[in-house]
């Protein structure tokens, strides 16, 4: 595809691999995290870069990181609406136990062997809109303001759908540990 | 404010995300409330264990071979040398093709240099230092114990200074390594953020101001200043982290 179009002249190349190739390692990590598998996600992280060579053009900020992981985001959205429309609703139908009390006490998770794989797994388990907020902001080290554009929700909604994240990041683990317990006994 | 209003404001503060007012009464409610503190410290240790635990995935080389080689197609025309029609230039000019064809097929030295080795051993270093319970050797807020505490540990005299009036009090120093050479510790605080300071000499005496990155989700400052490398780790937000770094190097 890449022939048909017309030769970049070789400033812009150079600038956009010195401003945009260089994140490479967030869109994938951002890729792979939502997508849970590498294959699906060396894909869209190809396209996502053809994408942005493309609007290069239109990208003036000083963020590329976030400009990067903002065409990310919409290249997996659109994947994930042709491809498992279904996670795509299942954040809409609120856990009933999400009002509940917590007990996880977090502590728990830094004596487990096991803590990596753990959070992976629970990481996994989350609806794709909590996981995506809890890898920007963790994985990311992004500011509100940050997640708010990439993530394409208000800059108030930010700080709660985290809050909303965390808790429910610690009941999947709460039920992941007591799981690996009760194996542990048997 | 009602615990409730606070338990609603508590990510942001984790986050860093709050006016300085704002933080102040939280703190001040902190303090005074248990149960408050305790949920605050639940998240601060999930938001630790995140960070450190989970997993980050950089970019596999053969995608970046792939991404590399179509953003920069292979040049199938030689026209910077349109006026030169002798053979030999077109010679020198397929063998021209060839190299830059290998240039771009060949995947440069994408492994980390130095700086980003160095980098990830800080990290490794912060996240260590929180995680043991092993933050300080020395624990105290008076540089005169910190400083001393030093000679004697290192063969040379790591600045340590007095930032309790900036908001950034002194908790302690602590010997650790970094790139297998001993290197100091100095460990300061905003609010509840930790701030890992390490100091070591500089490879060469010139002034530099690296890049900020943001490794692992932790922000990272480093410079170098009268022959000395400093790195300033912390979850802190790189506004305050870089005012951090600004005190430091005023009063260093």
């Amino acid at each position: 595809m890449w022939k048909e179009r017309e030769e970049p002249d070789q400033h812009t190349l150079r600038r956009f691999e010195e401003v945009i190739v260089p994140h490479m390692d967030a869109a994938y990590n951002l890729a792979r995290w939502l997508t849970r598998n590498d294959h699906d996600a060396e894909d869209l992280v190809q396209e996502s870069y053809l994408r942005a060579f493309k609007f290069f053009g239109n990208f003036h900020g000083a963020n590329a990181r976030g400009w990067l992981l903002t065409i990310v985001r919409n290249t997996c959205y659109t994947w994930f609406r042709e491809n498992r429309a279904e996670e795509l609703t299942t954040s809409f139908n609120e856990d009933i136990h999400s009002t509940e009390a917590d007990p996880f006490d977090p502590q728990k998770l830094l004596v487990q062997r096991e803590s990596s794989q753990l959070l992976r797994q629970a990481l996994e388990e989350l609806p794709l809109e909590f996981r995506e907020v809890l890898v920007l902001r963790e994985l990311e080290g992004l500011s509100y303001k940050d997640i708010a554009v990439i993530a394409d929700i208000p800059p108030g909604t930010v700080m709660s759908r985290l809050a909303r994240a965390r808790i429910r990041l610690k009941q999947c683990l709460s039920k992941l540990i007591g799981k690996e317990g009760y194996r542990d006994l048997h | 404010m009602t615990c409730t209003d606070i338990q609603a404001a508590l990510p942001g503060y984790l986050d860093g995300e709050l006016d300085p007012l704002r933080n102040r009464e939280i703190e001040q409610h902190l303090q005074d409330c248990m149960a408050c503190a305790q949920t605050y410290r639940a998240d601060q240790t999930l938001q630790t264990a995140i960070r450190s635990g989970a997993q980050y995935y950089p970019a596999p080389a053969a995608l970046r071979k792939r991404i590399r080689s179509s953003i920069r197609p292979e040049r199938t025309d030689v026209s910077v040398f349109p006026a030169l029609p002798w053979r030999w230039v077109s010679l020198a000019a397929s063998v021209a093709v060839v190299i830059i064809v290998v240039w771009n097929v060949v995947p440069r030295p994408s492994g980390l240099d130095a700086e980003q080795l160095m980098a990830q051993e800080v990290v490794s270093s912060h996240v260590r230092s929180l995680m043991a319970s092993h933050l300080v050797d020395v624990s105290s807020s008076d540089r005169h114990v910190v400083k001393p505490w030093f000679t004697g540990k290192l063969d040379f005299s790591p600045s340590v200074v007095d930032l309790t009036d900036q908001g950034f009090p002194l908790i302690g120093g602590r010997l650790d390594y970094l790139d297998k050479r001993p290197v100091a510790a100095v460990v300061y605080k905003r609010r509840e953020h930790i701030i890992n300071l390490f100091i070591r000499p500089a490879a060469h005496d010139s002034p530099v101001e690296r890049e900020p990155i943001t490794p692992q989700g932790y922000h990272l400052l480093s410079w170098t200043q009268s022959g000395m490398t400093y790195w300033a780790i912390s979850d802190l937000n790189t506004k305050e982290l870089q005012e951090f770094v600004r005190q430091v190097q005023a009063s260093t």
